[in-house]
């Protein structure tokens, strides 16, 4: 069973050279939050970006109050785990080939550890952090 | 018999306007995680209390916070328009013979992003 | 208009530089210049034979139909994979235009490429309709029926005329040789969405793995560049969202027998 996992794991970042790809995985998890990212970051950089720190949605829209009984909601801490977590997926997976694109293909291995690596851990930690809500 | 091939250099996308627009659409990718950082922090703030929740929603005038969100948004919107712009030709529609418009699906999805766009900030800052 | 048949000299040229290559000779490629009439009806192939016909006989490179079916005639014309003989002068005017070979094949000659590797890989896709084994009909059992309905599907990526102009355009193939690349996957999508074939899973070896849709990044080059409008990075995702639904099926379902 252990021995598996790990050649289900290592498979997945390509170390073991498996003629049917596991790539879908990643791939689903680029897609899934390269839509997330598309749909709903815009709207929010904009909220964070230039309507609070202007003034213009009110006096005090973000107060502490109203965010943080919002977020200690179960629903939300769903939704919000998945507009962070998804969105990194998308990154790690356009990232690594990004590397791969401009010669770094050689370092493959490598860089699937860090980018897919960096996502998982990003994953975690946001739980830990909606935890502590 | 010795053929001749081209050296590929790592600056090639820099040779032709499609490459480089392919490369800045790759690239947005950095911008997303970089807000999906900003939004973990937020939560974390969150955790750690009001005074630290609400020092973290000041520093957001700061000229910093604004240019890093500013340019972090042109970004975003571009990998929003190629996102929308690109996932009709994926998702082939036909009916019958006739394939359904590209222009019909992109229209869709951006509609669709207005009035998630516009239900989102009415949710998060409680109209 | 000038008018051919009589022969009028307008007077005007155009200046071709042309990536020479003789393997005899050099261990390098040189830009050769040659100063061509300019004809408002010629293309770059009508330009590149008289060259070779009145200024230069040892110019090498391929042609044939002169209409754009045949597929033989792709080179870089300023950097950007065309047909020769689909691309024309009158276009430039009056700039110089530069020739080379084919980008991410290498140079027999001038602009000859070797395309050994690209014929593989469109042998090893298996372009011709497969049947399960009992299920294929003799032939007093009649045609395979298929609707326009059913034609509709695949016709698009039926039209390639194996130019190579997409690999050409596709950096993913210039950087790594190994990638099965968007005619072969476009080809292999044409007889997996061919309603008369069952031999997606024959072709699935290929497509599915990492030298093939996954090396792929969505540049799109590969479709600016078609001259048949084949769309092959199209071809590509839809083969990604395929072959992501099947692992997912293989993953969750693994008992599931497959066609």
């Amino acid at each position: 069973m252990d021995s598996s996992f790990c050649c289900c794991c290592l498979a997945s970042i390509g170390v073991l050279n498996m003629t049917k790809s596991n790539e879908p995985i990643w791939w689903s998890l680029f897609s899934a939050g390269g839509m997330i990212a598309a749909m709903v970051f815009p709207v929010l950089i904009i909220i964070t970006g230039i309507l609070v720190p202007f003034g213009l949605a009110g006096d005090d829209p973000l107060n502490f109050e109203k965010i943080h009984s919002a977020a200690s909601h179960p629903f939300i801490k769903l939704i919000l785990f998945v507009i962070i977590s998804l969105p990194l997926f998308h990154w790690a997976h356009r990232f690594k080939y990004t590397l791969v694109d401009v010669g770094m293909k050689s370092a493959s291995t490598l860089i699937s550890i860090v980018c897919y690596g960096g996502a998982i851990a990003g994953t975690i930690i946001t739980a830990i952090a909606l935890f502590k809500i | 018999m010795s053929t001749y091939l081209k050296p590929v250099p790592n600056t090639w996308w820099l040779k032709r306007k499609p490459y480089i627009l392919f490369m800045i659409r790759e690239l947005t990718s950095i911008f997303v995680a970089g807000y999906c950082i900003f939004l973990l922090i937020l939560i974390f703030k969150l955790g750690e209390g009001s005074s630290s929740y609400s020092n973290f929603i000041t520093t957001l005038q700061s000229p910093t916070s604004i240019t890093l969100h500013i340019i972090s948004l042109i970004f975003v919107l571009y990998h929003t328009i190629t996102w929308f712009n690109l996932t009709p030709k994926i998702l082939v529609l036909y009916r019958g013979e006739e394939r359904i418009s590209q222009r019909l699906v992109a229209g869709v999805f951006y509609f669709t992003w207005t009035a998630v766009s516009v239900v989102v900030a009415w949710l998060v800052l409680g109209f | 208009m000038v008018n051919r048949n009589k022969k009028i000299e307008t007077g005007e040229t155009m200046q071709l530089e042309i990536l020479r290559y003789n393997p005899e000779v050099a261990t390098e490629p040189s830009f050769q210049m040659y100063k061509v009439p300019f004809y408002e009806d010629w293309s770059i192939l009508d330009a590149v034979n008289h060259i070779k016909n009145e200024i230069d006989g040892t110019l090498s490179y391929r042609w044939s139909c002169q209409m754009g079916v045949c597929g033989s005639c792709g080179i870089m014309i300023n950097n950007i994979p065309k047909l020769s003989c689909g691309t024309f002068l009158r276009d430039y005017y009056p700039n110089k235009i530069s020739i080379e070979p084919l980008d991410g094949f290498p140079v027999e000659k001038d602009l000859i490429s070797d395309i050994d590797d690209f014929l593989t890989k469109l042998t090893d896709i298996k372009p011709y309709i497969i049947r399960n084994k009992g299920e294929e009909k003799s032939l007093d059992e009649g045609e395979y029926r298929q609707s326009p309905a059913e034609l509709a599907q695949f016709k698009q990526y039926s039209m390639c005329i194996n130019c190579m102009l997409c690999y050409a355009a596709c950096p993913v193939y210039a950087l790594d040789s190994t990638f099965i690349g968007p005619a072969a996957i476009a080809l292999g999508q044409r007889y997996n969405m061919d309603s008369r074939d069952q031999g997606r899973e024959d072709r699935q070896e290929l497509i599915a793995s990492h030298e093939g849709i996954w090396e792929c990044t969505f540049v799109g080059e590969c479709s600016a560049v078609c001259p048949k409008d084949v769309d092959p990075a199209a071809a590509i995702q839809r083969a990604k969202v395929s072959s992501t639904i099947d692992w997912f099926k293989d993953v969750l379902i693994p008992w599931r027998k497959k066609k």
